[in-house]
């Protein structure tokens, strides 16, 4: 130990302040490093075991009961959208029914006054179809009977015309005859 | 080692790779005692600082939401509690915090050891030894606190023939006073090598033609240096689940 130069306070250490052989196997350093790191390892641990690692663990626990607690409300959500969708589904194809159910309804309503306007139509058609053929026949009758009234005058007129003496009686006569013919 | 040969002063290289793992004390120049406040205790000192921030300050938000600096403290935490539980098994997350603590201590102090001018005290083999022995100890004391005699079928490998058994105890008897001195050497020697490796090549860089590649190297090193710090936290602490596995279930 301390002998003669400033340096030389150590058997490991040479007079330049270098390490003789190596310092891992001086002796007179190993007390001195254990002391220490046992002091070190005890405060590390200390440290660790009341502070860092219950705070982590406590972190951690809380980290994974969040995620647990988010998985359960997203598949309770997923849950509550399949319902809704199914809820969507069954008042569509309600829905769908529904409306199909009133075009059949207006449909068949629509046909029966379409029927009864059809009927009434037809009704009035054939009201006014007989009317004009009543009323046809009655112009042809009298048409008839002016035919024959203008022949008969006309072939009078004729008669006297050529110089004849026409006799009313016989005139007629000879016209039915040739309305007949 | 170069430290050695004092008279590699005059020399134009100068090769100090081991001079980084000096202890001394940060206050005065006396000698080291063991309450002494040295370059060992600051660096391990900023250890608890910075397993305090990730751990503590990073997660004082408590959000169920993470920031940022909480998703980092949430990922160590989650990544040796799976670790535990998934090697040691269910009934070992009792000895979580106990895990934790070593991995986030040798995880921080080996990336602190990384920073430019730093002392590693993972290099050491006092602090690894250490770890190591809290871990064979543990696991011895549990072992028999739980199983009794039964941690004794841990060197019974009864699937084995009967007169291969006695041969077996004794191999599976010295492999296992062998792991703490494995489980100390392992990470203190990976450390050591990386950061004298880091320091021969920047050695060389005094020398202007190959101070270039020493560069690269230096970085080249660097980069597997990020990821020894980080793997050889992971396999000192899956190797402590492994013990305890061993130790609460014996049988083979």
């Amino acid at each position: 130990m301390a002998t003669n130069t400033h340096e030389t306070v150590s058997a490991c250490v040479n007079d330049h302040g270098s390490a003789i052989g190596m310092p891992q196997l001086c002796n007179e350093w190993m007390g001195n490093q254990i002391f220490w790191l046992v002091i070190t390892l005890i405060v590390i641990f200390f440290v660790l075991s009341r502070v860092a690692l219950p705070r982590i663990a406590a972190v951690l626990a809380e980290r994974q009961g969040t995620i647990t607690n988010d998985i359960a409300a997203a598949e309770d959500l997923k849950a509550k959208a399949a319902a809704a969708e199914d809820a969507y589904n069954q008042a569509l194809i309600d829905a769908r029914a529904e409306a199909a159910r009133i075009v059949e309804a207006t449909k068949a309503e629509i046909k029966a006054d379409l029927d009864a306007a059809m009927a009434k139509a037809d009704a009035q058609i054939a009201e006014k179809a007989k009317a004009g053929e009543k009323t046809i026949a009655e112009i042809r009758a009298n048409a008839m009977a002016s035919v024959e009234e203008i022949a008969k005058a006309t072939a009078s007129e004729i008669v006297d015309a050529l110089g004849g003496k026409a006799d009313a009686k016989s005139v007629n006569s000879a016209v039915d005859a040739q309305l007949k013919g | 080692m170069a430290g050695t040969a004092p008279s590699s002063e005059d020399a134009g290289l100068v090769f100090h790779p081991m001079d980084q793992f000096i202890v001394k004390p940060l206050f005065g120049d006396g000698p080291v005692q063991w309450y002494t406040v040295t370059n060992v205790t600051l660096w391990l000192i900023l250890a608890i600082v910075v397993v305090t921030a990730i751990m503590v300050f990073g997660t004082r938000g408590r959000a169920v939401v993470p920031s940022r600096s909480q998703s980092i403290g949430e990922l160590a935490y989650g990544f040796v509690y799976k670790m535990v539980e998934d090697v040691a098994g269910k009934d070992a997350v009792g000895f979580f915090p106990y895990i934790m603590t070593l991995f986030m201590f040798i995880v921080s102090a080996n990336f602190l050891g990384l920073l430019p001018m730093s002392f590693t005290t993972t290099s050491h083999f006092a602090v690894t030894v250490v770890l190591a022995m809290a871990v064979f100890l543990t696991v011895t004391i549990v072992g028999f606190v739980k199983n009794g005699a039964g941690f004794l079928g841990l060197f019974w490998v009864s699937s084995a023939p009967a007169a291969l058994r006695p041969i077996l105890a004794i191999i599976e008897l010295i492999s296992y006073f062998v792991r703490p001195v494995s489980h100390s050497i392992r990470l203190a020697g990976n450390v050591m090598a990386g950061h004298a490796v880091i320091k021969v090549f920047a050695g060389f860089a005094a020398v202007a033609v190959i101070s270039p590649v020493s560069v690269v190297a230096i970085s080249a090193m660097y980069g597997l240096e990020i990821l020894v710090a980080f793997i050889q936290a992971y396999v000192f602490t899956i190797l402590t689940c492994v013990y305890l596995k061993d130790a609460l279930h014996p049988s083979h």
